[in-house]
């Protein structure tokens, strides 16, 4: 059944499907539309539900407390840094940000200001707000079940190209980034490439392409971070947390 | 509503106790269908939740409650943040010994500190990954998309609100954590120099830029991240309550506890 197996009807105005010529049929008509993709929220009332008090109420009262409790244990066990009253004339090195910026902080390694602190985060938060306009996947098809040659080709070009760019655009090459996008990129490749049912590859292959573009992006930015956070020491130069210990 | 049972209190036995009791709570106790319904739409705080709540959507490996974790963080920062303001002062050098002596002189100080520092942290990590737990279910598309566009928004002044606070202590780390970012808004192009004076309220990190910190810190961004959430929540439950994959719905309807609903 599609949609245009109906006719539209405006107010009074019915037309016969086939003549086209306008019908005074009185009649109430049934109208059927039909949502062509899949539509995350159709109302189903068959589900199992429960008293929100008490079950979700305690919950909820559960994994507050529990949190309180972990969050004043560690409390007791681990301090809060504070160091020197802040001198404008003793810069520290290395000067690090709060760990959520240190991907930046690693990118400024590599880009000038404009592009690491303003143009990329401003780029990616853009990207994260427009996710769901662009119609990303509505129905999460796997990858790989259509087109396999095509978006083999497609796939490896873009795999490729995403590489050279931050092979060539940075001061040096962008290895936090070339690293995790070859891997994922590999990773996404791997069921196109050799099939497979069952198992991880199997899981693998049920995929989206919108599901491996956001693991590509998390892996990226933890990467990124992650180096920030341990293995950057004085003057940004490269250290080994379990020889020299974390800078922050 | 039946007159006199809910709401009437004169008429019933019982002592004062009871009758203030009953002039607060207007519900009996929640055995029943009814009266714990009651105690879910009468309460301002419980009424954010519907009164029934799909079995799926509340299971903890569903969400890992990483919404309601994030939301629970915040408040405990509300309120070991208040505690921490009672003996802070945004002045230089006051700012960093009233640190210090919350570390050594306030009773209990260090812990207050250190859960306040702690929460600040979890949140920011607990927002990305509620933020990946939603994309990954898939729960980002329409209908609610808007709501996965207010979520952007709250990352950005959750992270944001962690950044303010950074400078607080005005330590050593503080000022040059801060040096970093702050430094970042002066490369936006032709507007980069105003946008970091009106950051730092000068030309450089001092008093001023505290006192900026301060209030956008304890005032302005709590303010903005308590609406934003506001709105949030009252999407998640307009747009249909937490999304479920095909595969968990579509079991036949019952309530499987207490007594049948009529
Ligand atoms: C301060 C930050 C945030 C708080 C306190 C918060 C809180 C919540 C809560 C309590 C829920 C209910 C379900 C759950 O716990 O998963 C929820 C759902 C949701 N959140 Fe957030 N959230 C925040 C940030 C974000 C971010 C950063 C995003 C995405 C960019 C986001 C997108 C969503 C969406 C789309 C839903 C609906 C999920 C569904 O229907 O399954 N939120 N949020």
């Amino acid at each position: 059944m599609s949609p245009r197996d109906y006719e539209l009807v405006k107010g009074e105005d019915i037309r016969d499907a086939r003549s086209g010529r306008r019908k005074s049929d009185p009649r109430p008509r049934r109208l059927l539309v039909v949502q062509e993709e899949a539509r995350p929220a159709v109302d189903v009332f068959e589900e199992d539900m429960v008293m929100t008090f008490p079950h979700l109420v305690v919950r909820e009262a559960i994994a507050l407390v529990a949190l309180t409790l972990g969050l004043v244990v560690w409390s007791i066990f681990a301090n809060a840094p504070l160091e020197e009253i802040a001198n404008p004339l003793a810069t520290p090195n290395p000067a690090k940000a709060p760990w959520y910026f240190l991907g930046l902080q690693e990118l400024l390694h590599y880009y000038p200001p404009l592009v690491s602190g303003i143009i990329l985060p401003g780029l990616t938060i853009l990207a994260l707000a427009v996710v769901p306009y662009f119609n990303v996947n509505l129905t999460r098809a796997p990858l790989w079940a259509t087109d396999r040659r095509q978006k083999l080709v497609r796939l490896t070009a873009a795999i490729i190209a995403v590489a050279a760019l931050f092979y060539v655009s940075g001061a040096s090459p962008v290895w936090p980034i070339i690293g995790p996008t070859l891997a994922v990129g590999g990773l996404a490749l791997l069921p196109g490439l050799i099939g497979g049912e069952r198992g991880v590859l199997g899981w693998l292959s049920t995929r989206s392409l919108a599901f491996w573009i956001f693991v590509w992006f998390v892996v990226v930015a933890v990467t990124l971070t992650m180096i920030g956070i341990f293995f950057r020491g004085p003057s940004w130069s490269l250290t080994l947390p379990w020889v020299d210990g974390v800078y922050y | 509503m039946v007159s006199g049972e809910v709401f009437s209190t004169a008429a019933r036995p019982g002592g004062f106790g009871r009758r203030v009791w009953r002039s607060i709570v207007r519900h009996g106790f929640p055995d029943t269908n009814r009266n714990r319904s009651l105690a879910v739409f009468s309460n301002l705080f419980l009424h954010v939740h519907p009164v029934k709540v799909r079995v799926e959507a509340i299971r903890f490996t569903r969400t890992f409650y990483l919404g309601g974790l994030a939301a629970a963080l915040f408040v405990i920062l509300t309120v070991t943040g208040v505690a921490v303001m009672f003996y802070y002062h945004p002045s230089v050098p006051r700012a960093y010994a009233d640190v210090k002596d919350l570390e050594f002189v306030v009773t209990a100080g260090v812990i207050l500190r250190n859960v306040h520092r702690w929460a600040a942290h979890a949140m920011v990590a607990a927002v990305f990954l509620h933020m990946a737990r939603v994309f990954l279910a898939g729960a980002y598309r329409p209908p609610r998309e808007f709501n996965w566009v207010l979520g952007v928004l709250l990352l950005v002044a959750t992270v944001f609100l962690s950044y303010t606070g950074y400078l607080l202590p005005w330590d050593q780390l503080a000022y040059w954590a801060v040096t970093i970012g702050t430094s970042l808004a002066a490369a936006v192009p032709l507007v980069g120099g105003d946008i970091s004076f009106l950051l730092l309220g000068g030309n450089q990190i001092d008093e001023n830029t505290l006192l900026r910190f301060y209030v956008l810190h304890c005032v302005v961004l709590p303010l903005v991240l308590t609406g934003l959430f506001a709105v949030h929540l009252w999407r998640v439950r307009k747009d249909g309550g937490i999304y479920l994959p095909p595969e968990a719905t579509g079991r036949a309807t019952r309530v499987v506890d207490g007594e049948p609903t009529p």
